[in-house]
């Protein structure tokens, strides 16, 4: 018999006790390299945990994101912590299960089959054995590899998996405990800031230190290497006052300062490149058929975290110990080696919670400023927290991206023919991918870095991200131009490119009804035959109770739009309902997802339910200003969707407690959401806007050229 | 040094600081060790570091200790405990309102100003007065129903 395929981060983390041990009767820990971002992963891998190991969910510990002994799952990202870390998870306590399971067996001369497990005890034909997972650990070896025999629950038997689940970690915040790293305290730790550098390149001039002393009003210290300065001291009131002066007392050389031209998506156009064909060429001419073709622009967009970013770290007796509330400690880890020229080993990496994050924000950059500033201060625990500005101007921002959809239409108004040609940074300018951490690019001797590398198409691709057309649709191509020089640092933020990605093709979909005269679900309908992508489109047409062909064009509308997350996630579709005068109010949203077996329902459905409001405030709200430098530096020059201005949702789940395996839900909604506002403004006014953010100016110019 | 005396849910305190300009804020985390008031912009914009004074829903992080000599503060301590929640948290309890939670303190203490003044508040009016406390995440409507369940459970209904 061959040895079954170890879900992912198993085959890459074999060893079970990496994953599941014993430590005190009656208490189980599980280790997962995901770590906790709000989106309730802890509570979701206690929940398969529980049920894998037949215990109580109450006995399970969590522990997650330590660079020692613990499963190495690179970033907790890409709506994939469910659908490969608990699979991997799964398979992990399965093993386990059996392991013990085998042990008991012999011990009781009986076999396997006879035996089961309640809550940690083991029995035999429903008779209590005396021996429970406590009794018998000492004796079991779980530093063994996993072996992927042990069989999965089938899903009748799942007691936790499929039932909401409280999740572990909000009680916590709701009492105001210490739960976020900003509210760390180590002994003798000092506060810093970071005099940022303004760019890559930029040199210091000259500081007036005397100016920042005066603004610190308390003692403060400065600490340089290179054009890295930062400044130190007891009390973080004179720290923040001094980082705050320091804008404006110390000068820089080479500094870059953009203009507004960069930063909408058209400047990305005659850019240098790097060219890809995924798919057949385009054909050259029209073979006797309709040609259609737009152009969808999305400028940069921020994470805009609630909090700015925060980092720890102490160098002490060689060893370098840093806290961040980032992604993926592994990658931090060698990025911080790589920069800090010290030997991964010396280097352990704890997570801990921060606010959401929803991508590559400035996390990563302020635990390498807290980790510079020890290595400059051996001893001292340092703890830096980011001021709201620097988090603004500084963190890395999702890439602007212009879409251009061209098609070719049958007779019967369905496309034949597709092509996505996109331009974009990259997506992915994480550390671990061959990026600098913002403090590497002011330290001095740093090894030049590998050319950085886009998402790969395996991966579920960067800014090709959902370009491809679930659609039926005979011949599809990408044509991806990856700018490789953007006038803002760029990475990864909540779907990559599938947000663009989907407006633009969900919004060309929608003009190829029109066209063909069909009304969206309808047209919709004809060209899907995957019955999975059928069914969100006519639950979510259900709920909203979807008139076909209603007449628009008075100020209110309705779109709808659909799209599979990375065409290999969960399925999504939406419809939003809204009015437009001057600005747009959304009314209401409706939502069908089947993300296959549900964890954690309720938990699935609040991911589903940020995702549609923070894609809502992408749409309505927000773009990063540029002007001689980064000006959105605040809630008032970014402003986000508010309380008064999110719409009720309704939010469906099909088949939750399927046996088809769980699919990643938590960006699944974004690309649906933009092109179902997109549409259901076009149905509004009558006229197509294909440039985002929808503001008011922008409504307004289109509303003028009619 | 100068000394500044007030009281924090319900305990007096007296802070010697230098810096008499050093916002409340940051005398509740570092000086007090109060923690549940969080730092989100220090520019009184987003509500992360909300807390009652004298019953009045304020943002703290830019507000002067100096001028609360003498004047109670309410923090997300003082709402109530795991043991003894005050009817708010139960409701976000229920409601599993929040995702990472990191603006839920400052929501907390804006929601119970505004149950104080206007026991029962229509949907609307509840999101009006959550409008100056920014969440990221999206819980934005399921934290409008754990308001409405909150007060009517302290209207006793």
């Amino acid at each position: 018999m061959n040895a079954p395929s170890l879900p992912g981060p198993l085959n890459d983390n074999p060893r079970l006790d990496l994953w599941v041990s014993f430590p005190a009767p009656g208490k189980v820990v599980v280790n997962t390299g995901r770590v906790e971002l709000g989106q309730g992963v802890l509570t979701a891998m206690a929940q398969v945990a529980a049920d894998e190991l037949d215990v109580a969910m109450t006995r399970v510990s969590v522990r997650s994101g330590v660079t020692d002994g613990m499963p190495n799952e690179g970033y907790t990202a890409g709506s994939q912590s469910i659908q490969f870390g608990g699979l991997a998870m799964g398979q992990a306590c399965a093993d386990v299960r059996a392991l013990f399971i085998d042990h008991a067996a012999r011990i009781l001369a009986c076999g396997a089959n006879e035996l089961s497990v309640r809550d940690g005890a083991f029995f035999r034909h429903g008779a209590a054995t005396g021996h429970d997972y406590w009794t018998l650990a000492p004796a079991i070896d779980l530093s063994v590899n996993a072996s992927g025999l042990a069989r999965r629950k089938a899903s009748a038997d799942l007691r936790f998996v499929g039932q909401s689940s409280a999740r572990t970690d909000l009680p916590a915040k709701l009492f105001g405990d210490d739960v976020f790293i900003h509210d760390m305290k180590l002994a003798g730790m000092k506060h810093a800031r970071v005099v940022r550098q303004p760019n890559k390149g930029a040199c210091i001039g000259t500081i007036d230190e005397a100016a920042i002393r005066r603004a610190a009003k308390g003692a403060i210290e400065f600490v340089r290497s290179g054009d890295f300065l930062a400044i130190v001291g007891d009390n973080e009131t004179a720290v923040e006052l001094a980082g705050g002066a320091s804008v404006n007392h110390v000068t820089w050389t080479n500094v870059e300062t953009p203009t507004p031209l960069q930063q909408e998506a058209n400047w990305l156009v005659q850019r240098p490149v790097i060219d890809r064909l995924l798919g057949p060429p385009e054909p050259s001419d029209a073979q006797g058929k309709q040609r259609f073709e737009a152009t969808y622009t999305r400028g940069y967009l921020a994470h805009a975290s609630i909090s700015p970013s925060c980092g720890l770290a102490q160098f002490k007796d060689g060893h370098l110990t840093v806290w961040t509330h980032c992604q993926g400690v592994f990658p931090l880890r060698g990025a911080l080696a790589r920069m800090l020229k010290l030997d991964a080993s010396k280097i352990t990496v704890h997570h801990v919670q921060g606010s959401g994050c929803y991508g590559h924000n400035g996390a990563d950059d302020a635990a390498a400023d807290a980790a510079a500033i020890a290595m400059l201060m051996p001893g001292t625990p340092i703890r830096i927290r980011w001021r709201r500005e620097e988090e603004f101007i500084f963190e890395p921002k999702s890439p602007a991206m212009l879409v251009k959809v061209r098609a070719l239409v049958d007779a019967d108004g369905k496309p034949s023919d597709w092509t996505a040609e996109i331009w974009s940074g990259n997506h992915n300018g994480r550390p671990g991918g061959g990026n600098a951490l913002l403090a590497g690019y002011a330290l001095p001797d740093q090894e030049p870095l590998p050319q950085a590398n886009e998402v790969p198409e395996a991966a579920g691709g960067g800014a090709t991200r959902n370009a491809d057309p679930l659609y039926d649709i005979a011949d599809k191509r990408i044509i991806h131009h990856m700018v490789t020089e953007t006038p803002v640092r760029v990475s990864a933020l909540r779907g990559l490119g599938a947000m663009p990605n989907v407006f633009a093709l969900e919004c060309a979909i929608d003009e190829l009804a029109e066209r063909a005269g069909v009304d969206p679900v309808a047209y919709r309908l004809a060209i899907t035959t995957d019955m999975r992508a059928r069914a969100v489109i006519e639950k979510v047409a259900a709920m909203a109770n979807w008139q076909a062909n209603a007449p628009g064009g008075n100020g209110a509308g309705r779109g709808i739009a659909f799209a599979r997350y990375k065409n290999r996630a969960a399925y999504s579709a939406v419809v939003v309902e809204l009015e437009v005068d001057e600005e747009i109010r959304l009314r209401h949203v409706w939502c069908a997802t089947d993300g296959g077996l549900i964890v954690n329902p309720d938990g699935a459905i609040n991911q589903l339910e940020g995702g549609v409001i923070q894609s809502a405030s992408w749409m309505l709200r927000e773009q990063v200003r540029l002007d001689g430098g980064t000006a959105s530096f605040d809630w008032d020059t970014y402003p986000v969707l508010k309380f008064s201005e999110v719409p009720p949702i309704d939010i469906a789940l099909i088949n939750p407690t399927s046996s088809d395996m769980p699919l990643g839900v938590g960006e699944a909604t974004a690309g649906p959401t933009a092109a179902a506002i997109g549409n259901a403004v076009s149905h509004a006014l009558g006229i197509r806007l294909r440039d985002l953010p929808l503001t008011r100016e922008r409504i307004m110019a289109a509303l003028l050229q009619e | 040094m100068k000394t500044f005396d007030f009281s924090v849910n319900g305990k007096p305190v007296s802070v010697a600081l230098h810096n008499e300009d050093t916002p409340l804020l940051d005398v509740l985390r570092n000086e007090l060790g109060l923690m549940g008031t969080r730092f989100g912009c220090g520019l009184e914009q987003c509500g992360c570091c909300m807390v009652l004074i004298d019953g009045a829903p304020e943002k703290c992080c830019a507000r002067p200790v100096s001028i609360i000599t003498g004047k109670n503060v309410t923090t997300v301590e003082g709402l109530g405990t795991p043991d003894a929640p005050h009817p708010l948290q139960q409701a976000f309890l229920d409601e599993q309102a929040g995702q990472c939670g990191y603006c839920l303190s400052g929501i907390l203490i804006s929601a119970k100003a505004l149950l104080a003044a206007n026991p029962s508040p229509t949907r609307a009016q509840i999101a009006l007065a959550l409008d100056g406390n920014i969440c990221r995440c999206g819980s934005h409507n399921r934290i409008l129903r754990a308001v409405e369940k909150a007060a009517a459970v302290m209207r006793g209904a």
